[in-house]
């Protein structure tokens, strides 16, 4: 069975590499390159999957999994500007694919040795755009 | 292996009758989608691709090289277009959803630039209720 929580946080960032010039990265990473850097209202899917509890009848406690999301996610990046604020994007560029990436490394550890296990982190940096990572980048 | 799905927008009308059936068949077959003049919708088109994230740039996909791709193999001739009249591949095919999403397919197999990932699936959302989705071939 899966089980999804939403969360949102709001963020700027400037996607551009060190290694390109300016035109190149707006070739790569179109408006999003612009120094000054903007913000996305991100919406955070998290997705767990396993078998409820036969007790309890639950999967997970609702209440820890927005506490866990809240801690690893929320509170380091809401309001934030990545780049500046929230390690390792002072040398990784956060782009919609890194930054899911980055919330899977922060959320995997609070799920081991729980029935549940974390099954799809999908991050929407707007409505027309959104990333599904589920921990396997090959 | 990632996934990025990127929604796209275009306005288009259709009718729906098929030269196969009868005028009172057509009318029970597709209801109101068979109305003489055709109508129209707010389609969403969503197109994902799947593969690794690029250790250098951190993208799976070059958005701003799908969006021209997008752009001119379907939005250019499908938004704002009567289906029916305008796309030629409708003028004998039944411009349902399940069919639109064929002939998307279609396009976008024929047209795939080699640097893109692999297409993964489209998705048409016709209105807020009716999606249909596709795995790409």
């Amino acid at each position: 069975m899966l089980l999804t929580r939403r969360a949102e946080f709001s963020a700027s960032h400037v996607c551009a590499h060190p290694s390109l010039t300016a035109e190149q990265n707006s070739e790569v990473y179109g408006p999003a390159a612009n120094p000054s850097g903007h913000g996305h209202n991100y919406v955070l899917e998290v997705t767990l999957a396993g078998e409820p509890d036969p007790a309890t009848g639950m999967l997970f406690d609702l209440q820890r999994l927005k506490d866990i999301i809240n801690s690893a996610v929320i509170e380091p990046m809401d309001h934030r500007f990545l780049n500046y604020e929230v390690p390792p994007f002072d040398k990784v560029v956060p782009t919609t694919e890194n930054v899911a990436a980055e919330i899977w490394l922060r959320l995997e550890p609070s799920f081991e040795g729980s029935r549940a296990r974390l099954h799809n982190v999908r991050l929407y940096e707007t409505e027309d755009l959104y990333v599904d990572y589920a921990g396997d980048n090959k | 292996m990632t996934r990025v799905a990127r929604r796209y927008h275009f306005a288009a009308s259709h009718r729906l009758d098929s030269a196969r059936f009868s005028v009172t068949q057509n009318r029970a077959l597709y209801g109101k989608c068979n109305n003489p003049y055709g109508h129209g919708h707010d389609y969403v088109l969503e197109v994902s691709v799947v593969g690794p994230i690029d250790a250098r740039f951190g993208q799976v996909v070059n958005i701003k090289a799908l969006d021209r791709l997008i752009q001119s193999r379907i939005l250019n001739d499908f938004d704002h277009r009567y289906l029916n009249v305008d796309v030629p591949e409708f003028k004998e095919l039944v411009p349902t959803s399940e069919n639109i999403l064929r002939v998307i397919e279609d396009r976008l197999r024929k047209s795939w630039p080699r640097e893109l990932p692999h297409l993964d699936s489209i998705r048409l959302r016709e209105t807020a209720r009716n999606s249909f989705e596709l795995k790409a071939s």
